[in-house]
């Protein structure tokens, strides 16, 4: 048999949607996976989903999804993707519907929408709060039906190592490893999909991703010469319950259906939650943004509770939550440089008075179990309480890649968005190699709203397929013609890697050093920025890397060795960080999830459009974007990434409006 | 080898007794009257009692460990701990014990183990709630990869074999519509498709397992939501066809352990009920025509 004709990496939405629309159009797809597909991250999304069915009698529309997307991420993304995700997200959901996804009901029967952040529509179409959970199952099954009909063929416990490039530079296969018997091995094909997923754990263990979120896949294809888009802009969820092995996500449908954020007004208060009265609670959010109040968006959320909590002293928390020692280090680090952290606790390493409410108590506990039974069910697991009786304690998390890969598009001239079925849609700067999912950075600029996510992860899968397709249509040449030789060669390097770090025999073992990268992007390089800590980040990071000189594997098992495929992972994750930490660096300016105080440009308090200061703050902000409404894009070179730019694509929505969600 | 994986099996059914007069740490009555905040609670150091093996070839042996578990641990993130610095309580470093974990909350089904002899998702296992020494043992009736980690491919099969879809014209937009669904359908159906195949209630079933073909709980459930949904239900005498079979419905021996440990308490019994109904039915326009 000839090869498969395509290969797919990573069996989360996103890859699975690749997968489905490459097989429906009649090539052979070779799915590879770290783990059985349905266990991808995807699994872990919440609260829904977004698409325009205007179900709720208030006047929604397409046109009003874009603007929010396109405004919700600053104006950073180009808006041709925008806008056909927006006008194919109806389309998407009765697909979806069609599969057997259980989506939530109205009384008649129809899809349920609720509210999410950013919006004032009620636009997200969910399933309970497990919708990416039911999501992913949906095309899971419809992939295992084309499994049994022989078009896809499932690689499961394979990892990604490298692509396969001919002469020309144009992708010919990949070299993976099994994770069972370690076996590196080249396969050949005509086309390869990275749908690899976030690399959240580049933060871990203060971030709501799956322990294979690594990014490391995306940082393979870096290397390889792949470009990577608008790195500094990484989300952090502000709704996350506080662990130390992982910070687990609360959706952000618990605002939308409802919820209120608080703390108490008086620092000092040390009252169970409920026992505090409504007049002694600060509801910040809807104090300091009326208009949008829970629901803002989830980077002027973050920094909001990190305002509350690190500059004002307000914060709530149990005592001894993060115990003394190295764990907690990085956390009291940044306590110190917060300017009005309570003296008496500052420096106190078992307390950490750092989180705010998040409350459902007042709401009906009927509607609440029904609507957000999934995470109700995660805080009584894991926090021993029922947020229908106290409110849930709460704290920013590492959450969400807005960059990734740089994909390319083909502008529809017609519409105005991007030209269906071009082979040019979702295309990485490596011919023959395409990119969807979160590992691409296309659709969500500096700041992603909330159930945009499982609408893009799901959209660029089938553009990405729909493209793959049309790539193969117009190939000359196919792998089987590429010789021997390179494959071979390609994969005797990856084998040399494996027998290096086996071999290694210092004193540096690999999960610690992930647990150092963590601690020292979460400190350096997390909601708040600043130039020399970006400094000090990036020559931490170096140092880090010169101790995989050094490091000691601390096992020898030729057979499903997770340490060597761990340290592997780490290694690729440090030379990510590099870039997100470099791009942050480049960028002097405030911008969705990316904040540098320094170069804040704060609207003017009490005043709105109309009001000179506000026009006075509007000049400064349109100068701002003439020098800095730009993608950042990273390329890989030995001696660390070269940070450049370009023209973002505004043809559909002029940046004439600032933010603001007041 | 064989003698040990049976013998590993045939304990496990020991604990579902006392399992069934009060659940494991993932019931429905959790919240207020448990412990106001354990993350309140103070480390402690713990044994942990592992059941490792090198190979899936190679004989089974355990070994002890003991670690401090920082407040609020559980048994992934102890295992988490332990690779760091893999030493046993006799003081001989060893390779880290291999095991499957990806989300950590208790929706992918990857970190599924025996603890304490009860098949579990080990994220949602926390060390408070536990009796030590805690003894860790890879799911039973799965076929060992190393240590923690068993090959679940079986249960994937046999969703193929049940045919556990909806079959779709094609994964682009018709512009149609999938029909209504009452609320009250739904929350039935809801129940049902949030199953992560973690393997809890193939472990636990004393009619599963590599020499028996008994399909198993987990496909079951899905069958009966596949037929509940208004176009699913056009393929449902294929997926009945499929478990009146040898290995299908009958061989359920109500044992009722699968309801008992799934951590996500989908009504298993409940699904095998209906679908001994919708199989008898079945029969019936086999034998006397119509579908």
């Amino acid at each position: 048999m000839s090869a498969p004709r395509v290969i797919v990496i990573g069996g989360g939405l996103g890859g699975l949607w690749a997968t489905l629309t490459i097989a429906e159009a009649g090539h052979r797809v070779m799915l590879f996976s770290l783990f059985e597909v349905m266990r991808s991250h995807s699994a872990c999304a919440q609260g829904g989903i977004n698409a325009v069915l205007d179900m709720k009698g208030q006047h929604d529309s397409v046109q009003q999804h874009i603007v929010d997307t396109i405004k919700g991420g600053s104006y950073l993304a180009n808006q041709p993707p925008i806008q056909s995700m927006c006008e194919d997200a109806p389309g998407l959901i009765r697909t979806f519907e069609r599969m057997g996804v259980t989506f939530s009901r109205t009384p008649e029967g129809l899809l349920d929408q609720r509210l999410f952040g950013g919006v004032k529509h009620k636009r997200t179409c969910f399933a309970g709060a497990s919708t990416g959970q039911q999501l992913l199952y949906g095309v899971d099954q419809q992939v295992r039906r084309l499994e049994t009909e022989g078009k896809v063929e499932k690689q499961e416990w394979w990892e990604f190592l490298s692509l396969v490039k001919d002469a020309d530079g144009v992708c010919r296969g990949i070299v993976a490893m099994d994770l069972r018997s370690l076996e590196v091995r080249a396969f050949r094909a005509d086309a390869v999909v990275l749908a690899t997923g976030g690399l959240g754990q580049i933060y871990a263990p203060k971030t709501t991703c799956s322990t294979n979120s690594t990014g490391a896949a995306a940082s393979r294809v870096y290397q390889q010469g792949a470009r990577f888009a608008n790195a500094e802009f990484f989300q952090f969820h502000p709704t996350a319950m506080l662990g130390e092995d992982k910070t687990r996500l609360m959706t952000e449908a618990a605002r939308g259906e409802g919820g209120r954020v608080w703390v108490p007004k008086d620092p000092n208060d040390r009252r169970a939650p409920l026992r505090i009265p409504e007049s002694e609670r600060f509801y910040f959010l809807e104090d300091w943004y009326p208009t949008y109040g829970n629901t803002v968006p989830r980077d002027i959320a973050s920094r909001a509770i990190w305002k509350v909590t690190r500059e004002l002293g307000l914060g709530v928390g149990a005592v001894g939550e993060f115990g003394a020692g190295e764990h907690g280090a990085g956390k009291r680090d940044v306590g110190k440089r917060g300017a009005g952290l309570r003296g008496a606790e500052e420096g106190s390493a078992g307390e950490s008075r750092d989180r705010v409410y998040l409350d459902l108590t007042h709401l009906d506990r009927g509607f609440v179990s029904t609507r957000l039974g999934a995470i109700l069910s995660i805080y009584r697991k894991f926090a021993g309480v029922d947020p229908l009786d106290a409110p849930m304690e709460i704290f920013p998390a590492a959450h969400y890649a807005m960059g990734g890969l740089w994909v390319d598009y083909e502008k529809d001239a017609a519409t105005g968005g991007m030209k269906p079925g071009s082979p040019r849609n979702h295309a990485t700067s490596i011919p023959g190699l395409y990119a969807c999912g979160e590992c691409d950075y296309a659709y969500h600029g500096a700041n992603r709203l909330g159930a945009n996510s499982l609408l893009s992860a799901s959209y660029s899968g089938r553009v990405a397929g729909e493209a793959v397709a049309s790539y193969l249509n117009g190939l000359e040449q196919g792998a089987d013609a590429v010789p021997a030789a390179l494959f071979e060669a390609e994969t005797a390097r990856q084998s040399g890697i494996n027998e290096r770090l086996t071999k290694a025999s210092g004193d540096q073992n690999p999960f610690r050093l992930h647990r150092e990268l963590g601690n020292l992007m979460t400190t350096k390089v997390g909601v708040v920025r600043d130039n020399a800590e970006l400094d000090a980040a990036l020559s931490g990071l170096r140092e880090i890397e010169q101790r995989f000189e050094r490091l000691d594997l601390g096992e020898s098992s030729r057979w499903a060795n997770q340490s060597l495929a761990h340290a592997r992972q780490v290694l690729d994750m440090l030379k990510l960080a590099q870039v997100m930490a470099a791009s942050a660096r480049a960028r002097d300016e405030c911008r969705g999830a990316h904040f540098k105080p320094a170069f804040d440009l704060a609207i003017p308090e009490g005043k709105f459009p109309g009001d000179p200061e506000f026009e006075t703050y509007r000049e400064r902000w349109k100068a701002n974007n003439a020098e800095w409404l730009k993608t950042t894009v990273a390329e890989h070179h030995p001696d660390g990434p070269r940070i450049g730019f370009e023209p973002v694509d505004l043809g559909l929505l002029a940046p004439d409006q600032p933010r603001d969600y007041r | 080898m064989q003698a040990e994986t049976r013998s590993n099996a045939a304990r496990i059914n020991e604990p579902f007794a006392a399992a069934a007069k009060a659940p494991p740490d993932h019931g429905r009555e959790t919240g207020a009257s448990r412990t106001p905040d354990r993350a309140d609670a103070a480390s402690r150091t713990v044994e942990l009692r592992i059941r490792r093996q090198d190979g899936p070839t190679t004989a089974p042996y355990w070994q002890s460990f003991r670690l401090e578990a920082r407040p609020g641990a559980n048994i992934v993130s102890l295992l988490m701990d332990l690779r760091e610095h893999c030493v046993t309580a006799s003081g001989e470093p060893v390779d880290p014990v291999a095991f499957e974990h990806n989300c950590m909350e208790e929706v992918c089904g990857a970190c599924a183990m025996l603890i304490n002899g009860v098949p579990r998702p080990a994220c949602s296992a926390l060390i408070a709630d536990l009796e030590t020494p805690i003894r860790l043992e890879p799911l039973p009736k799965f076929p060992v990869v190393r240590d923690l980690m068993v090959d679940r491919a079986q249960l994937f099969a046999q969703l193929k074999r049940v045919k556990a879809w909806i079959r779709i014209d094609g994964a682009w937009d018709n512009h149609e519509r999938a029909p209504r669904i009452s609320p009250q359908d739904w929350a039935a159906n809801y129940l049902y498709s949030r199953c992560m195949s973690c393997g809890c209630c193939l472990a636990a079933c004393p009619q599963f397992g590599p020499d028996q073909a008994f399909v198993g709980p987990a496909s079951l459930a899905q069958v009966r939501l596949m037929n509940a949904h208004p176009t699913g239900r056009h393929d449902k005498a294929e997926r009945l066809h499929a478990i009146m079979a040898d290995g299908g419905l009958s061989d359920c021996g109500n044992a009722q352990n699968c309801v008992r440990v799934c951590p996500k308490e989908i009504p298993l019994t409940t699904a095998i009920g209906e679908l001994g109904r919708q199989t008898t039915v079945q029969a019936l326009k086999d034998l006397f025509g119509g579908r």
